[in-house]
């Protein structure tokens, strides 16, 4: 008996936890389909007015096209540095390789705002404030550890003997890479580079920090508008911007998936 | 066995085969090497050399020294007794002419009125009468220009400055001050804030990771007892919210707690309230919105411990007599430390930096330390104060982190 009220205590405790976890966000979602100003229920009517304001005014699209702008540039640059690097590092006996792999995670464990002080000062040292570079390269740092832990995951079932193989067949080091490595990692880079593209278009401590108007970002633009008055395009930039998180993800789960299944790791 | 190897291979092309295979060892340590390289100075030069800067800033201060240089000169002789001589009253004078015609007085007046607070429109003023004078002697005029010039403190305060490195912002940081003879004493109440801040991160912090883990726990529990189907779709209600911005969830707890938002509305027309409650810009708003922020990291790692569980000890532990509490308790839980200690311990480094959330949610009395170190960045422009802060904020979070991949390793960092 008491076993039983137990098991629905805990039942019950874990769908709140769970609603607690969801509710917020399904419950603000319709809101930025609401025809008048108001974050209340019962909504007044439906309209897209917002999703009108969010991608037709220049204030929210300059900002996108800067977010775009800067991530994809992110995406580029730290995809190329963060596989290199973690091909290197998942050589057998690379030297130092814990200390190094600390250096190179560290920035997602420094809290961000450290970061941005230390970037805004040096930035202002070297005359790059208030530029997209600054932007783009202290968002690098940023994004780069989700690259080099995905690669790194990807190649953790690596079988050397691959290239080894291409090698003693006459491949030179490059046409090995190409057509016998990049082909297997190649789910962790795009899930490492979808990583890093979130990771800057979701940023704004760095972005209020090294960047000017002129630079701003998307969630710059929500932080400034929240501050002020929260208005429903914000809801509406939100949500446009979580449906897209939603695919982002879908996709690098679905890839982790099928690189599991080309590596030959069975799901459990 | 691989001695004799390597003895018949010894004489292969004249090279010893050892050197060989160490040649070829090292070309390929190099070659990893080489990869790593482009990223490893990027993150040196882009990352971890402000950072270091920033802690550099922290105790290197050298406004007066090079603003004031003549008078730092002046001073290196002073016995820190009386009032110095008139020498040095001189060079002062002469100090401030100059920072009167280069502007700088402001900048020196700030930095003696970080130590000294209200004299900062004191050393503007005498900045400009000063220049006025014709000549000397000056110590007479200085002190009856400014009676900041005769007292003690300033005196020592300046005597300090000869040197580029202080004390003074650390000091502060936790607290303290130095005294009007550069000895170290507590600030007086006005000043002592930062004590409250960091015991403030603190407290929002466990508190946050004690909710999450009591959260999660249970959660985590039903998630790995579940049947995979069932559970990796309840997985989709833990992962969605982990997947969106910080911000974005930040933003969707402004609009439910409102003073007019959902959760007041809703707990009115049930009638549990008959006013709105003040659920946000307070420390309720705060430990909510980063609750819910958090738990997926304090409850994956948890999770991804218990699936590792096998269910038989619990049944071997049943089977020889142990009620189902004694079982959980004894056999089950112990084995869901690590992951405890491994979602609790992010959690709890992840908190100490929060910075966007408390800022949103949160009143004046709930900002943390990060919201410190934005504040003296951006609008005190006490760069000092702010890298003073923030090394504390980094030393305390490198330290937990470090006993962290200690624990857990930094490979296995997870991503939901």
């Amino acid at each position: 008996m008491a076993a039983s009220a137990w098991y629905y205590l805990h039942r019950l405790l874990c769908g709140a936890v769970l609603l607690f976890l969801i509710a917020p966000i399904l419950v603000v979602i319709p809101l930025s389909f609401n025809s008048v100003p108001f974050f209340t229920y019962p909504m007044a009517g439906l309209s897209l007015r917002w999703y009108e304001e969010f991608f037709l005014t220049v204030r929210w699209q300059g900002a996108l096209q800067n977010s775009i702008f800067v991530a994809v540039a992110v995406t580029v640059l730290s995809t190329v540095l963060g596989t290199l690097a973690a091909l290197g590092l998942s050589r057998p006996n690379f030297p130092w390789r814990t200390a190094v792999m600390s250096v190179l995670i560290s920035p997602i464990i420094v809290p961000v705002v450290i970061t941005a002080v230390g970037v805004y000062f040096f930035y202002a040292d070297v005359g790059l404030l208030n530029t997209f570079a600054a932007l783009i390269l202290a968002h690098t740092t940023l994004a780069t550890p989700f690259v080099i832990i995905t690669v790194t995951a990807t190649l953790a079932g690596f079988d050397h003997s691959l290239t080894r193989a291409a090698a003693g067949l006459g491949a030179p080091p490059v046409t090995a890479f190409f057509k016998v490595t990049l082909p297997l990692i190649l789910p962790g880079m795009i899930s490492g580079a979808l990583f890093a593209f979130l990771t800057s278009f979701d940023e704004v401590v760095v972005a209020l920090f090294v960047a000017s108007p002129e630079q701003r970002t998307l969630p710059r633009v929500m932080f400034s508008g929240i501050r002020e008055e929260i208005s429903p395009t914000i809801i509406a930039a939100a949500t446009v911007l979580i449906l897209f998180s939603i695919a982002v993800l879908m996709t690098v789960e679905l890839l982790r998936r099928r690189s599991e299944r080309l590596r030959g790791i069975r799901d459990l | 066995m691989s001695t004799t190897a390597i003895q018949i291979g010894s004489t292969f092309e004249g090279i010893p085969l050892r050197l060989k295979l160490k040649r070829i060892e090292r070309r390929q340590k190099m070659k990893a090497l080489f990869l790593v390289l482009p990223l490893l100075l990027f993150i040196l030069v882009a990352f971890v050399l402000p950072i270091g800067r920033m802690l550099f800033n922290a105790i290197h201060d050298d406004t007066l020294l090079t603003l004031a240089p003549r008078t730092m000169t002046a001073l290196r002789g002073w016995d820190g007794k009386d009032l110095p001589g008139e020498a040095v009253y001189a060079a002062l004078a002469g100090d401030l002419k100059e920072s009167w015609t280069r502007k700088t007085a402001a900048t020196i007046g700030k930095r003696i009125n970080y130590e000294l607070p209200g004299s900062l429109s004191e050393v503007i003023s005498s900045a400009r009468k000063v220049s006025l004078l014709p000549a000397g002697p000056y110590r007479e005029a200085l002190i009856k220009i400014g009676p900041l010039w005769g007292r003690h403190d300033v005196w020592s305060l300046l005597k300090r400055g000869t040197s580029a490195y202080t004390g003074y912002y650390l000091l502060r940081s936790v607290d303290f001050e130095y005294g009007p003879d550069s000895q170290i004493v507590a600030s007086p109440p006005e000043n002592r804030i930062f004590r409250d801040v960091f015991l403030r991160t603190l407290g929002i912090s466990s508190g946050v990771t004690a909710i999450t883990l009591l959260l999660g726990f249970p959660l985590a529990f039903l998630l790995a007892t579940l049947p995979r189907k069932s559970s990796n779709l309840l997985m989709i209600l833990v992962v969605l919210p982990f997947w969106t911005s910080v911000l974005i969830r930040t933003t969707a707890w402004v609009v439910l707690l409102q003073q007019h938002g959902i959760v007041n509305d809703a707990l009115m027309a049930l009638h549990v309230i008959s006013q709105p409650a003040e659920l946000i810009y307070n420390r309720i708003g705060t430990v909510v919105a980063m609750t819910h922020i958090q738990l997926p990291i304090t409850l994956l790692p948890i999770y991804s411990v218990m699936r590792t569980i096998s269910p038989s000890y619990v049944r071997a532990a049943r089977s020889l007599g142990a009620g189902p509490f004694y079982a959980f308790w004894k056999v089950y839980f112990p084995l869901t430390l690590p992951g405890i200690a491994a979602g609790c311990l992010m959690t709890f480094i992840l908190c100490l930096g929060y910075y966007i959330t408390p800022a949103l949610v949160g009143g004046p009395a709930d900002q943390m330390v990060s919201s410190f170190v934005a504040h003296y960045t951006n609008e005190e422009l006490n760069w000092g104060m702010a890298s003073a802060l923030g090394t504390i904020l980094l030393t305390v979070t490198l330290l937990l982190y470090y006993s962290f991949s200690n624990l857990v390793g930094v490979d296995r960092v997870k991503m939901g």
